[in-house]
């Protein structure tokens, strides 16, 4: 505040009582300004949030009131003859990350323990520093490696996007994982290897219980991203708006059915596409809510 | 010394403005994009001007011209004069060329199996689903068929290719008539789904026992297997540029009204069943003039020295006939000034 001349208008000094309730205004205006700012960027995320749902119920509007609820369970996606329905793609988009997640978290906690507890101090930096990396491989690249050496084994099937999936999830779990289990205190682990403790034992009773909400974070970001990945799921998943009995048949999610038919879709075709965006962006919400719940859940009951 | 660097950067100030400014923009299909490709950039050399073609579909291309976000539409799905008239459009047909079926199996070369359009529209309506099965083997008695799946491609997005294909499987099988019909994005009974002809090209490629369709260019320079096929006469025939010419010579332009002309199926002991024209659709009064003109010349410029281009690229180039009646229509219908 070295800009602040505490002086009045006729440049005379004024008493300390007056120097100090004219600077405390200043500091409460630039306070109120500061607030109002920042309170004004919190809610510009607010209002947008807003916009982008408005748009997509306004866009999908015509679709919601044609197909209703029959939108959600009819397994028919029919173009030519303009009857939309979306379980495939739903089902295309929970199995996967569903699989995704299965494959991913048990890994992405193994590498993460093995990392603070076991890993020898050399390897640390180099493996962590490889899963960082992996974590900031756009998904394209993803897609085209997928589609190179996953689909002449898989196919381009549901399974070869999940796989996919769970690769590019695990970093996310691992890297996220990782920084909360090096946050427990050294003399909790201490104290339990001084009971007796095996590594194993460490990790289960002491380790992934102190960290949970930070490990249930991580895997929820996970799922996040693997929720709404759309270019490497596109290049392998098969885009066929089949549900089918085994994993090894091609599939389809919500957001690769958009990005391959968005752009020649018009009418209530593109209007069902959007009432699909809207579907995803209600899944999402539901599922970081239910992340939520949880975790009030375990911290309640951590807390009794 | 510092004026002549002025003077430079001046120049290529010029230059860039300029080129940017002449840029053709058009969108569509992806059936004639090799050709298109090749033609904007001879036409850049020989004029200076740039075409900005963005292959995204047939049905994207549609959209765009809509939307009139594009000078030109491109599209191989022909629309019927009253669309065109609704529309304030205008179409003609810029080149024709062939589709062919692309398959991936382990010790067939191109040339080595025949398929019919039954055949072919069994195997997309996921009855016949293995390599070895009794309709392929009758076909090709010789050919060494491994017990294999088959993994049906098609297009993911709405495609003119994928409109030529299924209006000749309509034509051919009464099945696929009454489960599929033609349409430019169907409803599929089976297979798996990719975006545009060199999507539908690079999966064929990537997976053992997958069959495709795409357009000849992409079959060739992706070097994948195409095969022959059995044509309305019953005769066998090889994808060539003399087959696809023998199926075009069939289509009657002069007789097409807003020359919409479907080329599959054709008679001819040596016509390509799988032949297709490819379309551009542009404004009869179009909002920017100057830019709709520069379109124009590509096209003029197109028909007259690109003939070489699209044979060596196997495709068709329309007859000095057609082009004449194509050039009247510039002439009679469209407001450049």
């Amino acid at each position: 505040m070295a800009d602040v001349t505490l002086s009045n208008a006729e440049g005379k000094s004024l008493s300390a009582q007056q120097q100090r309730i004219s600077a405390v205004g200043i500091f409460r205006l630039t306070d109120r300004v500061f607030h109002n700012v920042t309170f004004v960027a919190a809610l510009f995320v607010l209002i947008l949030l807003g916009a982008i749902i408005l748009s997509l119920i306004v866009g999908a509007w015509p679709a919601i009131a044609k197909f209703g609820v029959g939108f959600l369970y009819g397994e028919r996606w029919s173009v030519n003859k303009e009857i939309f329905g979306a379980l495939s793609p739903i089902y295309g988009t929970l199995m996967t990350s569903f699989i995704a997640m299965l494959i991913a978290v048990p890994i992405g906690l193994g590498i993460a323990i093995f990392l603070t507890e076991l890993c020898p101090a050399a390897l640390r930096r180099p493996i962590g520093i490889a899963i960082e990396l992996l974590a900031g491989i756009p998904s394209i690249i993803y897609g085209i490696w997928g589609f190179f050496t996953l689909t002449p084994f898989f196919g381009q099937t549901l399974l070869t996007a999940a796989l996919i999936l769970a690769i590019m999830v695990l970093p996310f779990v691992t890297a996220i994982s990782r920084d909360v289990f090096s946050t427990v205190p050294a003399v909790l682990k201490e104290a339990a290897y001084g009971l007796g403790c095996t590594t194993w034992e460490v990790a289960k009773n002491v380790v992934v219980p102190y960290t949970r909400v930070g490990v249930v974070g991580g895997v929820m970001l996970g799922l996040g991203r693997a929720l709404g990945e759309t270019m490497a799921v596109t290049f392998v998943i098969g885009n066929s708006h089949t549900i089918a009995a085994s994993l090894l048949s091609p599939a389809t999610t919500i957001s690769a059915t958009i990005a391959n038919e968005f752009q020649e879709s018009d009418g209530i075709y593109r209007s069902a596409l959007l009432e699909l965006g809207l579907l995803l962006f209600v899944i999402t919400f539901f599922v970081l809510a239910a992340a939520r719940i949880m975790l009030m859940r375990i911290e309640r009951k951590a807390g009794a | 010394m510092l004026f002549r660097s002025l003077a430079s950067a001046a120049i290529v100030v010029a230059s860039v403005v300029g080129a940017s400014a002449a840029d053709i923009s058009g969108a569509g299909a992806t059936f004639p994009f090799p050709l298109y490709a090749k033609w904007a950039e001879a036409y850049k050399k020989d004029t200076g001007n740039g075409l900005n073609y963005q292959a995204i579909g047939s049905g994207g291309g549609i959209k765009a011209i809509l939307a009139k976000t594009v000078t030109f539409g491109a599209s191989d799905i022909p629309q019927t004069l009253e669309n065109q008239a609704k529309s304030g459009l205008i179409q003609w047909p810029m080149v024709m060329g062939g589709i062919v079926a692309v398959v991936n199996i382990d010790g067939v070369k191109s040339g080595d199996i025949v398929i019919d359009g039954a055949t072919l529209a069994n195997i997309y309506l996921g009855n016949i689903k293995s390599w070895d099965d009794a309709a392929i083997k009758k076909l090709n008695p010789d050919a060494k068929l491994p017990s294999a799946p088959i993994t049906v491609v098609h297009r993911a997005d709405g495609s003119g290719t994928t409109f030529n294909f299924t209006n000749y499987l309509d034509k051919v099988s009464p099945d696929w008539h009454d489960k599929v019909g033609v349409s430019q994005s169907p409803e599929w009974p089976a297979g798996v789904g990719a975006k545009g002809n060199d999507g539908v090209a690079g999966t064929v490629g990537q997976t053992k026992g997958a069959i495709g369709y795409v357009e000849y260019a992409y079959a060739k320079q992706q070097k994948l297997t195409y095969t022959d096929m059995i044509n309305q006469d019953g005769k066998k025939v090889e994808p060539t540029v003399p087959a696809f010419q023998s199926a075009a010579a069939n289509a009657k332009w002069s007789e097409a009204t807003g020359y919409y002309e479907v080329l599959t199926n054709e008679p001819g002991a040596a016509s390509w069943p799988l032949t297709a024209a490819t379309f551009i659709l542009m404004y009869k009064e179009p909002v920017d003039k100057a830019a709709s003109a520069e379109a124009l010349k590509f096209f003029d410029w197109a028909f007259a020295s690109g003939d070489k281009m699209a044979e060596d690229l196997d495709y068709i180039p329309m007859p000095a006939a057609v082009v004449a009646m194509i050039k009247q229509t510039w002439a009679g219908q469209i407001k450049t000034k």
